[in-house]
This record gives structure tokens, C-alpha cells and sequence, in this order.
């Protein structure tokens, strides 16, 4: 925006807001969007205004009282191609234009702080990685870029931030991404926007942006035991997952620890980035999932897990970053009550899940 | 009327009379009203019924505007608010604006434009009619049954899963209305290539014929695959059979791709024939052959084929990859061109014309700048970066209803006006209808300008509660829905009352060129005694000229 | 319009010319009769291709995303019934075809002869998949109705998965096999939908045929029932091999 005049844009901004035009712009992103709105209007009321224009002088030109006889013209190619390429000039300028915007938006910079954001009717809940739990709020620092993981654990729904200018779908059986960076402090509406059911209306919230101090001083306040990693600790040894995901050298399958965002070889040939979609598809469908090396062994959890619970394995496994942390997950195992009797190290023949042979639906 | 300021002319109306035989009363008797093969009395069955659920759906949009003018949900249930606000979408859409001009005004002139005695398959066109009419009955009787609140974008998993209201019973009566609409659209193709008259080549055909032959493609080509995610809707919904569960291993998203690739291109079924109108109206009354008539033709055309190719646009927060985004935002950029071209060749007939300002002149200049909106507010849309902020919320809705609403609706109402003369052989009263123009104009831009304001401001559609600064909007929103009600029901008032009253018009009160106005008002059932033969060009005021000259010149 | 005042005033009727009885009155020759209905037949079909290329859509995105369920999956058809099926539906376009020629040379006895061998090698074909869906009840390969995994998870429990050498499927793969019968369902259950249609109108054309209809000159009804027919066949030459096999060598 450094080619619009300071003091012209703070104007257009605050009377837009005072007059309720806009939402306040409370991120990052919102001039930026605010601005191709603008040149959108503005190219829309230029085209309107011409095209009115023409209409009322040309009734009034040639209406049947002064202008008696019509003359009768074919066309003109000229006209034709004029109304034709600049039309399509401006409508490819806002395509790019508003592409680079989207991208931007679906593109959540490397260093974005996670916040999972579950969507169920009718609700939402968002899940920091500090453990903190929220219900239709979500408090976030300014200056600082945040990614929201969402999912559905039912229908589509679709977060919205209006102050944002950011909204993106909730959907079963698969996560989406987007990070914003807020800018002003201040509570922002929090809408759900994909039409869900009876109280579609009712899944609205507050969006409380803090300052860094005051976002601290919010975070120790309203944690209220172990952290999502924590939590994912425990599923991950009450699950059984260290019986072959640990990291001695008959292991079963392969060691976790810093997989997350590492390049995976498939046993199915090619390779994938493992981020969070991986790790839930691997935990939900493992049979397409099988790194190269390991055979296809690995049990799905479909059913015995929720969506909240995958987050916080996948929070989990993020956080593993050696093997000594994958070490106290097996400790953690070995001092599961079922465990007792049998000597570290053993996996338990009865704790490996029905795979084969199993009729579990 | 003073004759300088109007093209209207009538024969004397103190001899004047209805032509002793025409379509209307060569056979009497319900039967021969429901076992008919004439185009023409079709058209009259079809123009009744889509009347009746139009004003079905107008009275579920008052409910909707009355629950919106507080914040809170206080009128009805939420869930009857769900209700509400589907049924009108399903009911405007399948049953009043995709039959509105192909099957009134399409099936009563497309044989008469083209020279020919009736559509190619008449049987076929009574069949369209009663499955629509079956749909539409279905659709009422799921109504009375509980209706139904999946919205009418039937979204999975919602609909499939998560909803115990009639989903089947209304996926039933939308595939039912389906069939009449591809039935409609396969009998204009065939007829519109094998059934014109020797000398009317392509380029000799009115535009209202290109635009429905460019609709009919659409609803041929699409409407099967709205069919199909009907069914697999139905068979998840029934046996579970998991398409689209993804516990089963589905995909939610594959019914979003099948039922928007039939929606999108569903809006250019839509407006289309609209389109056509316009083209006819604005020709007549500038008494001009219309701007550039070959690339008004292409248009339709090209607005056919790009919009099967633009339908994700519904979907770009979806989830979809952000390549796939690119591909299909540069491609709704292009289907948006051919309409503002247009808008400009229509403003281009103007000039140098002689114009008059008739009711249907009126509706046609509203929807000039109404759909000039409704289109720029569609660039916003397809413009990825801030369909964003934009999608699902009051400025989708305002889009569509500006492009439907303002558009559609209002060519249709200028199409009913232009040929009420020829079909039922007498003149509407021009300043009431004048006034009903106007009113309905000043009333639905105080409804639905407010609601892009709205749309800006974040408030979400389908909403029954709303936080309380969006309430002042609503209520603007609210008072002009009810001035347009009242312009919408004076046409029905006055129409029906010029059936007795009406001047008689003769056979072409608007001087216009088409084929179909050089025969008797109202029609004979045969249409023409004798084949005409295309001798002259489309739009052709010289040669309308000199017939005149002829007819003076051989009476007495 | 050479001639505008004839046109205006309806009073006067052109003299009737000799047409045959089976000319519609809003057509000008049987030839553009037949042409329009033939067109009409042709762009018909065109619509239920777009109806049967959703299904076909979806089942190649699943085809892709699934691979060794739909293997598993296709194995559990019988290859014998599907290709005994698919010879009946062939000759049956073959007798179909031969009854549109004997329409055009006026052979009624002939057209009676090969609208009933259709008629019955279409109910074969019927037949022969009521038989194929009624395995699928016993096995339990119904979708949503007591669905059975079994087979999948142990293959050597399966006649027809040990036939095919089939390996154990990890138990997500397994559940996906649930996905595979919905297609073969959905899609071989709507193209019997349209044998069955066919099969009623060919029913219907039997007692014409006998009372000489078609054999008058006015052939364009069997001809686009022909049209339709092949086209039938035709969706069941692609559901074939796509269905049935998968992965066979």
C-alpha cells in the first residue's frame, strides 16, 4: 500500500468502519484483501456508471420523440474487441491479483504456531498445543503467525473470522490448514459459515486477540493439566503403539522420532512429506501408508480413536525429536498396569490389536 | 398513449376482434387442456403452475425476511427456519426459474420463431409437463410431510447422515423436475436443427432462439449428473453404501464435484433464455436490429461451454489444492467476458435508435443495470483472494439473487409483458403495469442491495439469529421485500384482468420483425396455413416496412 | 413469407395432401420425422452418458485411492457369469440389429423372430445377475447389510478368494472392499434398471411388431429402440472389464 497516500487510506479505512462497510481490519492479511475489495468496487461502479451512462443518454438521445427513425447498423468489430479485451484486461488483473492473495492465505509460513480447531454441531473447540482447551473462543497473540489445523468430526462446517478476512471449511476425514497473523487487540466475531444443521446459527464465538504479555499471562491462566504432547504420550502407550514404534533394532516398525516433516519413502513406491495429514492418515488407513523396508503390519485405529485424540498423537509425534524421548514412552508402557509380569523390552503377544483374523468393524 | 411516444399499434378497437379459431378455443374441455400436443397450450399449463410455485417460494421469502428483522430466532424453531429457507431454494430454483422462460415462453414461440407447427416431439413436451407438475406435488407434499433442511445444496455428509427430515422424498421430486427439464432442453435441440423453415439458416434465427438452443445444451449435458449424486445421496442415505462417508473410506467432496458440476452451469440454464428476452425487447423497442448479432449469438454459446468448466468456484475453501483453485478461477474470469459483452452490444442497439418506453422496455433496462451488478459481484467471487472473506455469507446471496432475482425474474416478467399480446390476443394496461415495473425495481434493490453490505461485514447466510449491529440491514432488507411483493402480485392482478378487459391487439401491436408476430393473435393451433419461407434477414425493419406498404397497398 | 395476409386471418385451410397415416402433422415428410426422432434418440443417449459418467467418475477416483481393495473385491465375481453375460448382451445386439433390418425389409415374421430372441436373451442376461446378487446376499458382500469383512481378512475361508491366490488384506484395506460392492450396486444396479426398461419395451414391441406395425414402412420406433438397446450394451462392455477384471492375467 505504499503507493496510496497514508492519510487518504487511514481515511477511506476509518470512514468505511464508522460507517459499517467493513469489518475492522485486525490482521495482517485484512488491508491487503481490503484492497483488491476496493479496486473491485471500484472497477464495478466505473462499469456500472458507464454502462447507466450510456443507457439514460441514449434513451434520452434517441428516444422515439428526437430521434424518429432508427438507423440500422450491423455492429462494429472494433467496438466488439474493445468491450471484449478490456473487460477480460481487468477481470485477469483481479484473477492474479486475487490469486496471490489466496495463496498467501493457504500457505502458512514454517515458523506459524499451531492451534487445532475441532468443528462438531455445534460447536468449536480449540485445542492449543499447550494443552489449553477452548470452547467457541480462541485467544491468540498479535505479531505472531498462527496456523489453525481444523477438522470435523462430523459435518462441514467453516471457520470464519470476518476482522480476519480469513475462513476456511471444516471437513470430515481430512484436515485443513490456515494461519493469519493478528494485528489489533480486541474481540472479533468467530462465525461458523457452512451451513450444518439445527443451530448452524448458534456456532458463533469471540476471536480474543492479546497482546504477547497479556496472551502469556492467558495461557498460564487457563491450562489445565498435561499439554496436547502430553496427552498424546498417554494414548500412544495406553494404544500400544510403542510394541513396534519404538527404537530398538528388531522393531517392527519405524522409529517417530523427528519424522514430522521428514521425506518418507512408501513401500508402495514414491514419497511424502510426512506432515499432520500423513500422520492421521497413517494412524486411520496404515495399510497405504507403509514405509519402504517394513512389512504391512500396522493395525488401523479407526474407531478407537477420536479426532481429538489423533491430534494429540499427531502433537505428539511432533514432538519427537530423538530417541530418548521415544525411550520414556516405552518406560511409560512398561509401567501400565497390564504390563506388569513381563520384562521391558518384550511387546506383550496379547496386547497387539485383532488385525488378521479379526472381524472388527 | 399519445403516438408519438409509443410504437404500439392496434387495430380499431370498436370493430376489432379475437380471430374467430385460434389455439385457444379450437377444442374446449379440461381433456383437451391436459392431453394436448399443442406448444402453445403446454406453455399456458406450465405458465400457470410455475405462477403457483412462485408464489409458493415468494411466501417462504417472507417468512425468512420476517424472522430476519430481529436478532434473535424468535418467529419460528430454528429448524423450521432450516426448513423455510431450503424449500425456497429448491422450490425458486427447480421449480419456478430454470422452467420459467424455456417452458412458458421457449415452448410457446420457439416453433413460432422458426417457422414450424409445433416442437418435434409434442408428446414428449406434455410428458415435461407432468413430471413436473408430478416433482412439484411431491415437492409440496414433502413440505406438508415436515420439509426438509439440508438447504438446497443437499451437502453431504449433513443430508446423508445427520438429518431425519425428508431428504428422499424431495432428492425424488428434484429428479423427477430434472427429467421434465432435460426432456424440454432435448425437444428444443431437435427441434431448433431439424424444424426450421426453408431460408431461415443459423444466422437468420432471433437470439431468443440461440439462447435457448445454448440453454438446452446445458440442461441436456448437466441435468443427468444432478441425477446421479441424487441417487448415490439416496442410496448413502438408505443402504449406507459409503461413496461419500469418510469412515467408510468416501469422500464428502465427490458429491460437492458431482452436484455443483450440474449447479453451475444450472445458473446459466437459468439466465440464458432470460438473455434471449432482453435481446428480443430491447430490438423492438429501439426499432433496431440488434448490435452485433453474431457475437450476442456466439456468446450464448460460449457462456455454454465455459460454464461446464468453472464449477469448483463453489468450492475454493473447500479444500480443494490451490492449483486446482487457479484453473478454475481463471476460467470463471473468462465465462464472466461473453456477458458483458453483452450488456454492451445491447446498450449498443440503443444508439441511433428510436425508443420507446413500454413495460417491457422498462423490465429490460432493470435488468440491464441489475444484472451488470449481479455479474461484477460475480468477478468478486471468482476472484479467489477475496472470495475468501466473501463466500458463505449475505454477499453470495445477494449475488444470486441480483443475477436471479433482478435478472431472471425480471426478463421473464418483461418476456410475459412483450408477448401477452400474442398469446392471448389482448394488450395489458400499460401504466399500471408501468407502475408494477417500477415498484418491483425500488423494491428489490432496497431488499438486496443491503445484503452485500451485510455480506462484507461477515454476517453468514442461512442464518435464523444474527448479532444485533447487522439489524438495521435486515431490516431495510425486510421493508423492501415487502414493496416487492406488492410488485410482483399486481402483474398477476392486472394480467388476469385484461383477459376480459384487455384491448384486443391484433396480430402485431409492437411492430416487431419475428416470424411469430406476422401470424394472428392468439395463434391458430397449426400456427402457420402456409410454410413461410425466410427471405429476409433477422431483425429486419426495412423489410417490416414494406410489408406494411404491401398490406395498405392490397387493401381495398 | 411470401404471402403475409394468408397467414393472418386462420379461416382458410390448405388442401390436405396423400401422406402416410403415421405422419405427425406438425412435420412437412416422414423423412424429417424420422430425422428428428433419430437426432432425438442420439441426444437422449448423450444424457444418459453424462448420468452413467458420474458413476464412472467415482469409481475410478476410488479405483485409484483403493487399489488392492478393489482387486480383493473383483475377485469375488464370477468371472464364467460375467463373461456368459456379457456373450448374451452381445448376441442380443445382434438380434437386435437383425430385427431393425428386417423392420427396413419389411420382414415381419422375421422381426417378431428377433425382438423375441432379444426379449429372452435380455431376461438371460437378468437371469443370470439375480443370480450373481444373490451370491452376494449369502456371502455378505451387501453393503450396510450385515457386511462381512471376512472374506477379505481371510481369504483362505473364501472359495474364490483362495482361486484367486488372494492375500490377507490389513484390516483398513478390508474395510474399503465396502466401497467397491457400492459401485458394483450402484452402477450394474442401474444399468439392469435400464435392461429392465428396455425389456418392457421390447415386450410392448413384440405385440406391434405381430400386428404389423413396424413393417409398414414407418421403422424409426425400432430403430431407436435399437439405438438404445446397443447403447445398453455398450455401458455393460465398459462395467465388464472394469468390474470383473481387475488385475486377472
Amino acid at each position: 500500500m505504499s503507493h496510496i497516500s497514508p492519510i487518504i487510506w487511514q481515511f477511506l479505512v476509518k470512514w468505511m468502519t464508522n460507517f459499517a462497510l467493513f469489518p475492522p481490519e485486525a490482521s495482517r492479511l485484512a488491508p491487503q484483501m481490503d484492497a483488491l475489495l476496493f479496486f473491485l468496487i471500484l472497477v464495478s461502479l466505473i462499469g456500472l456508471t458507464i454502462v447507466v451512462l450510456l443507457v439514460t443518454s441514449f434513451s434520452i438521445l434517441y428516444s422515439k420523440q428526437r430521434h424518429p427513425v432508427a438507423e440500422q447498423i450491423e455492429g462494429s468489430t472494433l467496438l466488439e474487441a474493445t468491450w471484449t479485451i478490456i473487460p477480460l484486461g481487468l477481470f485477469l488483473v483481479m484473477f492474479v491479483w486475487g490469486a496471490l492473495i489466496y495463496f498467501r492465505v493457504y500457505t502458512p509460513p514454517a515458523n506459524a504456531m499451531n492451534i487445532y480447531v475441532v468443528g462438531k454441531q455445534w460447536m468449536w473447540k480449540a485445542e492449543h498445543p499447550g494443552g489449553q482447551h477452548e470452547i467457541n473462543s480462541l485467544h491468540v497473540p498479535t505479531g505472531r503467525a498462527i496456523q489453525l489445523t481444523l477438522i470435523s468430526q462430523d459435518v462441514f462446517h467453516s471457520f470464519s473470522i470476518p476482522a480476519f478476512r480469513v475462513k476456511r471449511e471444516a471437513i470430515p476425514g481430512r484436515y485443513t490448514t490456515v494461519w493469519f497473523e493478528a494485528t489489533v487487540p480486541g474481540t472479533y466475531h468467530l462465525f461458523c459459515t457452512q451451513y450444518c444443521g439445527t443451530n448452524h446459527s448458534q456456532m458463533i464465538g469471540d476471536i480474543v486477540v492479546l497482546t504477547p504479555e497479556d496472551y502469556r499471562k492467558w495461557l498460564a491462566g487457563s491450562t489445565s493439566g498435561a499439554s496436547l504432547a502430553q496427552n498424546g504420550e498417554r494414548l500412544f502407550a495406553s494404544l500400544s503403539c510403542a510394541a513396534c514404534h519404538n527404537t530398538r533394532p528388531d522393531a517392527r516398525g519405524p522409529s517417530l522420532a523427528n519424522v514430522y516433516g521428514a521425506k518418507l519413502a512408501l513401500s508402495s513406491g514414491g514419497t511424502v512429506t510426512a506432515d499432520d495429514a500423513y500422520l492421521r492418515e497413517a494412524i486411520l488407513n496404515p495399510s497405504q501408508h507403509i514405509t519402504q523396508g517394513y512389512a504391512p503390519i500396522m493395525p488401523t485405529y479407526q474407531g478407537q480413536v477420536s479426532e481429538e485424540g489423533i491430534i494429540a498423537l499427531v502433537e505428539y509425534i511432533k514432538n519427537l525429536n530423538s530417541d530418548y524421548r521415544i525411550q520414556q514412552t516405552t518406560n511409560t508402557v512398561d509401567l501400565l498396569p497390564e504390563s506388569e509380569g513381563k520384562t521391558a523390552g518384550q511387546a506383550p503377544a496379547a496386547k497387539v490389536p485383532a488385525a488378521q483374523g479379526g472381524v472388527k468393524q | 398513449m399519445s403516438p408519438v411516444n409509443t410504437i404500439v399499434s392496434l387495430p380499431d378497437q370498436s370493430t376489432a376482434r379475437i380471430p374467430r379459431v385460434n389455439y385457444l378455443n379450437k377444442e374446449n374441455g379440461l381433456l383437451s387442456w391436459l392431453l394436448t400436443g399443442d406448444h402453445k397450450r403446454i406453455a399456458i399449463l406450465y405458465l400457470i403452475s410455475i405462477t403457483f410455485f412462485f408464489f409458493i417460494g415468494g411466501a417462504l421469502a417472507g417468512l425468512i425476511r420476517l424472522e430476519l428483522l430481529t436478532p434473535q430466532a424468535d418467529l419460528m424453531a430454528t429448524d423450521t427456519y432450516n426448513k423455510v429457507f431450503s424449500m425456497h431454494g429448491i422450490i425458486m430454483i427447480f421449480f419456478f426459474l430454470v422452467p420459467s422462460v424455456p417452458a412458458t415462453l421457449g415452448n410457446f414461440l420457439i416453433p413460432l420463431m422458426i417457422g414450424a407447427k409445433d416442437l418435434a416431439l409434442p408428446k414428449i413436451n406434455l410428458l415435461s409437463w407432468y413430471l413436473y407438475m408430478a416433482g412439484g406435488i411431491l415437492a409440496i407434499y414433502t413440505m406438508a410431510t415436515g420439509g426438509v433442511d439440508t438447504g438446497w445444496t443437499f451437502t453431504t455428509p449433513l443430508s446423508t447422515h445427520y438429518v431425519n427430515t425428508n431428504v428422499l422424498t424431495t432428492g425424488l421430486a428434484v429428479f423427477i423436475a430434472g427429467f421434465s427439464s432435460i426432456f424440454t432442453g432435448l425437444n428444443f435441440i431437435v427441434t431448433i436443427h431439424k424444424m426450421r423453415a426453408p431460408g431461415m439458416t443459423w444466422f437468420k434465427l432471433p437470439l431468443f432462439v440461440w439462447a435457448h438452443y445454448a440453454a438446452s445444451i446445458l440442461m441436456v449435458l448437466g441435468t443427468p449428473v444432478l441425477a446421479i449424486a441424487i441417487v448415490l445421496v439416496a442410496l448413502e442415505r438408505t443402504i449406507g453404501i459409503g461413496v461419500f462417508d469418510p469412515t467408510k473410506g468416501g469422500d464428502p467432496l465427490l458429491f460437492q464435484h458431482l452436484f455443483w458440476f450440474y449447479s453451475h452451469p444450472a445458473v446459466y440454464i437459468m439466465i440464458l433464455p432470460g438473455m434471449g428476452v432482453i435481446s428480443e425487447v430491447i430490438s423492438t423497442f429501439s426499432r433496431k436490429r440488434v448490435f452485433g448479432y453474431t457475437a450476442v449469438a456466439f456468446s450464448s454459446v460460449a457462456i455454454a461451454v465455459f460454464g461446464f468448466f468453472v464449477w469448483a468456484h463453489h468450492m475454493f475453501i473447500m479444500g480443494v489444492s490451490n492449483y486446482a483453485v487457479l484453473v478454475f478461477s481463471l476460467l470463471t474470469m473468462l465465462v464472466a467476458v461473453p456477458s458483458a459483452i453483452k450488456i454492451f452490444n445491447w446498450t449498443f442497439t440503443l444508439y441511433k435508435g428510436s425508443i420507446t418506453f413500454e413495460t417491457p422496455m422498462l423490465y429490460a433496462f432493470g435488468f440491464m443495470g441489475l444484472f451488470t451488478i449481479g455479474g461484477m459481484t460475480g468477478v468478486f467471487l471468482g476472484t479467489s483472494g477475496t472470495d475468501i472473506h466473501l463466500t458463505e455469507t449475505y454477499f453470495i446471496v445477494a449475488h444470486f439473487h441480483f443475477v436471479m432475482v433482478g435478472g431472471m425474474l425480471m426478463a421473464f416478467l418483461a418476456g410475459i409483458h412483450f408477448w401477452w399480446p400474442k398469446m392471448t390476443g389482448r394488450m395489458y394496461p400499460e401504466k399500471i403495469s408501468q407502475l408494477a415495473a417500477v415498484v418491483t425495481f425500488i423494491g428489490f434493490n432496497l431488499t438486496f442491495f443491503p445484503q452485500f453490505i451485510l455480506g462484507m461485514l461477515g454476517m453468514p447466510r442461512r442464518y435464523a439469529s444474527y448479532p444485533p449491529e447487522f439489524q438495521i440491514l435486515n431490516v431495510f432488507s425486510t421493508a423492501g421485500a415487502s414493496i416487492l411483493g406488492v410488485g410482483y402480485l399486481l402483474p398477476v392482478l392486472y394480467l388476469v384482468w385484461s383477459l376480459k378487459y384487455g384491448e384486443i391487439a391484433g396480430n402485431n401491436p409492437w411492430q416487431a420483425t419475428g416470424l411469430e408476430w406476422q401470424i394472428q393473435s392468439p395463434p391458430l393451433t397449426e400456427n402457420f396455413v402456409v410454410m413461410p419461407i425466410m427471405d429476409h434477414e433477422a431483425y429486419d425493419y426495412e423489410w417490416l416496412e414494406r410489408q406494411k406498404v404491401k398490406e395498405v397497398a392490397s387493401v381495398g | 413469407m411470401s404471402d403475409s395476409s394468408a397467414i393472418a386471418h386462420g379461416e382458410q385451410e390448405a388442401p390436405h395432401e396423400e401422406h402416410p397415416s403415421y405422419l405427425r402433422h406438425h412435420f412437412e415428410s416422414t423423412e424429417q420425422q424420422a430425422d428428428a426422432s433419430n437426432f432425438a434418440m442420439w441426444l437422449f443417449l448423450l444424457t444418459e452418458v453424462m448420468f452413467f459418467g458420474g458413476l464412472f467418475t467415482a469409481y475410478l477416483i476410488y479405483r485409484n485411492w483403493y487399489y488392492p481393495a478393489f482387486v480383493a473385491g473383483s475377485h469375488q465375481l464370477s468371472i464364467p457369469l460375467g463373461g456368459l453375460n456379457t456373450l448374451l448382451l452381445i448376441t442380443s445386439s445382434f438380434t437386435m440389429a437383425m430385427g431393425v433390418w428386417c423392420a427396413e425389409t419389411r420382414r415381419k415374421s422375421g422381426l417378431v423372430l428377433c425382438l423375441i430372441l432379444t426379449f429372452i436373451l435380455g431376461l438371460g442376461f437378468l437371469g443370470i445377475k439375480t443370480i450373481e446378487y444373490t451370491e452376494k446376499f449369502e456371502k455378505h458382500h451387501v453393503p450396510s447389510w450385515h457386511y462381512s469383512l471376512n472374506s477379505f481378512l481371510n481369504p483362505d475361508s473364501d472359495k474364490e478368494a483362495r482361486a484367486a491366490g488372494d492375500q490377507p488384506l490389513p484390516l483398513d484395506m478390508a474395510r474399503k472392499t465396502e466401497v467397491y460392492f457400492s459401485l458394483y450396486f450402484a452402477m450394474t444396479g442401474m444399468h439392469a434398471l435400464h435392461m429392465i426398461i428396455g425389456i418392457a419395451i421390447l415386450g410392448f414391441m413384440i405385440f406391434r411388431a405381430r400386428a404389423g406395425a413396424y413393417t409398414a414402412g414407418h421403422v424409426t420406433f425400432v430403430e431407436n429402440f435399437g439405438l438404445y438397446w446397443h447403447f445398453v450394451d455398450i455401458i455393460w462392455i465398459f462395467l465388464f472389464p472394469l468390474l470383473y477384471l481387475i488385475s486377472r492375467h
